[in-house]
């Protein structure tokens, strides 16, 4: 009996180990970070391109005040509801206390200054196939933006959602900065970067498992809306048989090639890819090319 | 092929298939009904003009400062157009049906932005019509601001078709 109990308590040793080694927080190495030479104007494309405006930017924000970072969009999930937190350089209420190692934590492992592991509303799943120096021009940008004092909304999740340390779990099983689609080529190779990393396309456009995982097996195939209303449209070529002409012209206006415009969130992306070059709104729409139909 | 291109924007347009059910109407209002006819064929004016400046836009249509000065003259008298009888009380698509318009009721809510929203198209398409007869990138340069004004009402003020 005595022997029962202990091996009982053995195992459990064991198992909350192993939990709290899966679960514990990943961070960047510090040494990569010192080599970079942050240059804002560039960060202000990859500001474009990894659409933080789109949920960072007040609600109903138009125009400039779009780069005012206060937070405050609501995104209702089968997990409870997250809320966007002010990402402004407000010292007090954003991140004007961030060095480019907690911006890279941040986005690379969905890793926050004190260690806690971040929500995967924040893209974290995509933005860790991003590179540290686009990671280290962003934070040079972002920077340079109006500070707002809006303060943070707490996320309204419930148990078990709510116990964070769990989130090492997820991320361990699902998420990964491999590419998903091999692709050759510069042009292939900027578009898959673009689509993969910085612009999170998946997110929305591929479906996720029970857990809220992407499931990578059917990357970018379309998707129930997060918020149960509606279907994110599929992307993969035989879902998608726009010319790429037509997809670089959409991302760019917001016009179908039958002159309808945009809907829904995608209209938020839009406003961000708008300001891309067309080089690259035209290898988004090769990449796109490239992607494996759904069988 | 004139007919078939007219009913394929006006599925898209309205996110409804318009002619083809209007059976469905039956039972709808005489005056409804011609309201979501007016409002429908207006939205497929704005997409034919449109259409040209886009296709000279995109590169597949030569460009050509005449014509596209006359479809962006079109666009903004079109936009300035008083559409206060296309939408009555009563012809959302909670009124009616998903088949029959995508229109949301917020469009008349007291604190409904449509108004404002109308402004923002009448103002890009204006710079348009100053845009669009003076070479290519002009022309590109204002098709943009054109778009987000769309968007500016469709998204909040329609009903996803997804």
């Amino acid at each position: 009996m005595y022997n029962a109990l202990r091996y009982i308590v053995i195992l459990a040793l064991i198992g909350m180990a192993a939990f709290w080694v899966v679960t514990r927080p990943e961070r960047v190495d510090e040494a990569r970070i010192a080599q970079l030479a942050p240059d804002a104007a560039r960060g202000e494309a990859v500001f474009w391109a990894a659409g933080c405006a789109a949920c960072h930017a007040a609600p109903e924000a138009e125009d400039e005040e779009r780069r005012v970072l206060s937070g405050g969009m609501a995104f209702p999930s089968p997990f409870g509801t997250f809320h966007a937190p002010n990402i402004s350089p407000d010292p007090d209420h954003g991140i004007g206390g961030w060095s480019v190692t907690d911006l890279a934590n941040a986005m690379l492992h969905g890793t926050a200054p004190d260690g806690a592991h971040y929500y995967p509303a924040f893209p974290y799943a995509s933005y860790a196939r991003a590179t540290l120096s686009d990671v280290g021009d962003l934070h040079a940008y972002l920077m340079t933006l109006p500070a707002s004092d809006t303060p943070d909304r707490a996320h309204d999740v419930g148990f078990p959602f709510n116990i964070r340390r769990s989130l090492g779990g997820w991320k361990m099983l699902f998420t990964h900065d491999d590419w998903i689609v091999p692709v050759s080529g510069e042009r292939l190779e900027r578009g898959r970067y673009l689509v993969e990393a910085l612009g999170h396309c998946g997110e929305c456009h591929t479906p996720r498992n029970a857990l809220g995982g992407l499931d990578y097996t059917r990357w970018l195939q379309g998707a129930p809306s997060p918020d149960g209303k509606g279907r994110v449209p599929g992307l993969t070529p035989d879902k998608l048989d726009w010319s790429e002409t037509d997809i670089a012209a959409y991302l760019s206006t917001g016009f179908t090639p039958e002159y309808d415009v945009a809907g829904g969130l995608m209209t938020d992306v839009i406003k961000n890819l708008s300001h891309l070059p067309e080089d690259d709104l035209r290898a988004i729409a090769a990449y796109l090319k490239a992607v494996p139909p759904a069988s | 092929m004139k007919k078939t291109f007219a009913g394929l924007t006006a599925l898209v347009l309205a996110g409804a298939v318009a002619s083809t059910t209007f059976a469905h109407l039956a039972h709808a209002d005489t005056a409804v009904e011609a309201a979501l006819k007016a409002r429908q064929s207006h939205m497929q004016l704005y997409a034919f003009n449109i259409g040209l400046l886009g296709g000279m836009a995109k590169g597949e249509i030569d460009y050509n400062a005449d014509a596209a000065s006359a479809a962006a003259t079109n666009l903004a008298a079109l936009a300035k157009l008083d559409q206060s009888r296309y939408w009555p009380e009563g012809s959302s698509t909670l009124d009616l049906s998903p088949d029959q318009t995508a229109a949301l009721p917020d469009i008349w809510d007291d604190d409904s932005e449509i108004g404002a929203k109308a402004m923002a198209l009448v103002e890009a398409t204006a710079a348009m019509e100053s845009a669009a007869g003076n070479g290519l990138d002009s022309l590109r340069g204002a098709i943009g601001a054109v778009g987000e004004s769309c968007g500016g009402c469709h998204k909040p003020y329609r009903q996803s078709d997804d």
